[in-house]
């Protein structure tokens, strides 16, 4: 197995001048990640955490039958598995794409094996160790109340970016899109029925509910092409992203407070299958399809960043892919429902290292997607309008010049194909990845006619559980915002009232919605700007978790295997500080923040009018959101320098101990009465 | 548990954060006879409530 690994990685990497099979990338991921899961996981199960099948888990020595469960491990992985993936493993490789296949690749493969996975795998353990207890409240065990409160405010910051990137998304992928849109809208009153449903008609029966909700998309999206095809309707549901923003933001407001089992639990019922199948028939049509990889291995673009996304390839391309390599999101999935369900110690490995693994796995076919494609096309997609402009022949000119030859009629025929206006500058990802699983899905069933259908599919998947996560996502963020309140004013912390939680969702709401509006409005496309803030956070979350790892193993006294946590914590604090230093200060304006900031301020004083602003008060808009965004990447830089404070003085201290000083709980099973 | 299309169905169900009704009533029945259960429709709310509406709403990006 480790040969096969080996020798299909030396494929991948020296096949040069010459178009690959994509097959090549996927056994390379699978075997890599098959070794690491029968070594590396075991030894880390072994001789790191010395696990203890015999040891009570939270799920048995608090069994209630409805929180603290023992389920069988193959149900647990799929919990698991649901709850970690969402749309970062496919959005981040895809922008990635713009180095070349070959860097994401190998970030992806390393990365997972010896940090994403190492430290989903290392909080599930040290929350199944404490009563299933939630990230925040690890820190403050093991690092002291303040280091607690740091990390809850640093999560509640990462929430909202996460929630203003993915809203983001969203309107790249339906802005000028009539049939996507008439598709996703759809979903609103089928959920809405689809709760009435599971509430007075037939309570409870998900499954039926489920299938029928899946025939309702099914009929939307046909119906979506005529939709799309009308006079009248079509422009109706022809909106700017400007529109959108606005709709999505009020959707976010009133979804966020409306009871959970009339929309947020019958539309994340089908986003959760929806994702689920559309997964596995994506790794079955590439299997089946084994289409040649077009983007070349590395491309002009990774030494100094392209027009995808600014910067190096260190340390930017390691916060381009955060979800699928290394996700810090996940120390909050880890520390949740899962340690409260795990029957066994000895179920952790296939739990915590597994199913990142597996979503390791859904990066690298995101991946694969992106390189399968026309790079001309791929170029022009991800793109802003400020770098290649708006017209075809303008368009396929610059993208040519960029050395990646593409004609105007290409241009045209596949947005025909597709179904849709235009694909020029649609950045952020998802249609992208759609058009990729347009071609593998149409490749395998109805050919080149159902492309338009198979894109419009993949919109919805991708948009729908998009929109669920924004929903779930602004109910969290809430409480987050809602327990940080409560610690200065104790009152606003009670549940029941009715006014913090409206003032906690608007204050939520608002948060994500300010940087959803700035970047739908800045010119240069937003996702330029946002994913590498979103990547830097993601990241720095991972570092705080890692740091954590790391405390908690010299708490154990077991000095000798804290490299499997720190030497990744100290890679990533490495990647982050560097890149939140360069978004700060470089002195390109492409990059630093404040550069940029600086480069229009001079300009105003002038009264000049830079593009792509158009007039002053643009311009000051501009500036404004420069300086908010460098305050934000200046916070996140000061709470990971903070808890990596906490966590020296705590490492310090156990080193000073002679024992032990870990807080494990040790339950006593009440079942044995 | 030893039947595939029944791990499947838990599978499915707890994806979505719904725990096994008859593993509720078994629990209950076992550790506490003395106590009020459940019927199936107030434990569908119960979870549902507990996933969506609590603490726990966090998915990932």
């Amino acid at each position: 197995m480790a040969l096969v690994a080996t020798g299909s990685l030396a494929v991948v990497a020296l096949s040069r001048g010459e178009t690959i099979s994509a097959l090549w990338i996927l056994v390379a991921a699978v075997c890599s990640f098959l070794v690491a899961y029968r070594f590396y996981a075991r030894f880390i199960a072994r001789k790191v955490m010395r696990l203890d099948a015999g040891r009570a888990t939270p799920a048995v020595y608090r069994a209630d039958g409805l929180d603290y469960v023992a389920t069988d491990k193959r149900v647990l992985f799929g919990h698991h598995f649901a709850a970690i993936a969402g749309a970062g493993p496919l959005v981040g490789p895809v922008l990635a794409v713009q180095m070349g296949y070959l860097p994401g690749t190998l970030w992806i493969i390393v990365g997972v094996v010896l940090a994403g996975a190492v430290q989903d795998f290392m909080v599930l353990f040290i929350s199944m160790r404490r009563e299933g207890r939630s990230l925040g409240e690890l820190v403050r065990m093991e690092m002291g109340q303040a280091a607690g409160v740091i990390a809850l405010f640093g999560a509640f910051l990462i929430m909202i970016i996460i929630l203003a990137v993915l809203a983001l998304i969203v309107v790249k992928a339906l802005a000028a899109s009539p049939w996507g849109l008439f598709t996703v809208a759809a979903t609103v009153p089928l959920a809405l029925a689809m709760g009435g449903y599971t509430r007075w008609i037939r309570p409870g029966r998900i499954g039926e509910v489920s299938v029928l909700g899946l025939i309702g998309l099914i009929a939307a999206l046909v119906c979506g092409q005529w939709v799309a095809q009308s006079p009248f309707w079509g422009p109706l549901f022809t909106l700017t992203p400007i529109q959108l923003c606005w709709i999505l933001i009020g959707y976010g407001a009133v979804a966020s407070v409306l009871p959970v089992w009339l929309l947020l639990a019958p539309r994340d019922y089908l986003s959760t299958f929806l994702k689920i199948g559309a997964i596995a028939a994506l790794a079955v049509g590439i299997v089946i399809m084994a289409p040649a990889l077009r983007m070349p291995s590395v491309t002009a673009f990774a030494a100094d960043g392209g027009p995808v996304w600014a910067g190096s390839l260190f340390p930017f391309l390691f916060i381009t892919i955060a979800c699928g390599a290394v996700s810090g999101f996940h120390a909050l999935i880890a520390s949740g429902t899962t340690p409260k369900l795990i029957a066994t110690e000895a179920d952790a490995p296939m739990i915590g290292y597994g199913a990142m693994l597996m979503e390791a796995f859904v990066a690298i076919m995101a991946l694969i997607g992106a390189s399968i494609l026309d790079p001309g096309i791929y170029f022009a997609m991800n793109s802003p309008a400020a770098v290649i402009g708006t017209e075809p022949h303008q368009v396929a000119q610059a993208v040519t010049a960029m050395g990646y030859p593409l004609s105007a009629d290409t241009l045209v025929q596949t947005a025909r194909d597709l179904g849709e206006h235009t694909v020029i500058s649609r950045a952020g990802g998802a249609p992208t990845l759609a058009v990729a699983m347009a071609e593998i899905f149409s490749h395998v069933v109805g050919g080149p006619a159902m492309k338009a259908f198979w894109y419009h599919f993949a919109i919805l998947f991708e948009a729908l559980f998009i929109l669920t996560a924004v929903d779930a996502g602004t109910r969290a963020g809430r409480f987050m915002l809602q327990d940080l309140i409560a610690i200065a004013a104790p009152r606003f912390g009670k549940n029941e009232g009715v006014v913090p939680g409206l003032v906690a969702t608007g204050l939520c709401v608002a948060a994500w919605g300010f940087f959803l509006h700035q970047g739908v409005s800045d010119p240069l496309g937003g996702v330029n700007t946002l994913w590498p803030v979103f990547g830097i956070a993601n990241q720095m979350l991972a570092a705080i978790a890692l740091m954590l790892g790391t405390v908690v193993l010299f708490r154990m006294k077991r000095d000798r295997y804290v490299w499997v946590t720190a030497l990744p914590a100290a890679w990533l604090l490495l990647c982050t500080g560097t890149a939140g230093w360069l978004k700060l200060f470089a002195a390109d304006p492409k990059v630093g923040f404040l550069a940029h900031a600086a480069r229009f301020e001079a300009a105003a004083d002038r009264g000049q009018v830079l593009a792509p602003a158009k007039s002053l008060s643009e311009m000051r808009q501009v500036i404004l959101n420069d300086r908010i965004d460098a305050a934000l990447v200046a916070v996140f830089l000061a709470v990971v320098l903070a808890l990596l404070a906490f966590s020296l003085r705590s490492v310090l201290a156990a080193r000073r101990s002679a024992v032990p000083t870990a807080c494990e709980v040790i339950g006593e099973t009440v079942a044995a009465a | 548990m030893s039947d595939p299309l029944a791990t499947l169905r838990k599978a499915l169900h707890l994806m979505v954060g719904m725990p096994d009704y008859a593993d509720y009533v078994r629990h209950m029945q076992a550790h506490h006879p003395d106590r009020p259960v459940m019927d199936r429709r107030a434990f569908f709310r119960d979870r549902q409530q507990a996933r969506y509406g609590g603490r726990n709403g966090g998915r990932c990006c």
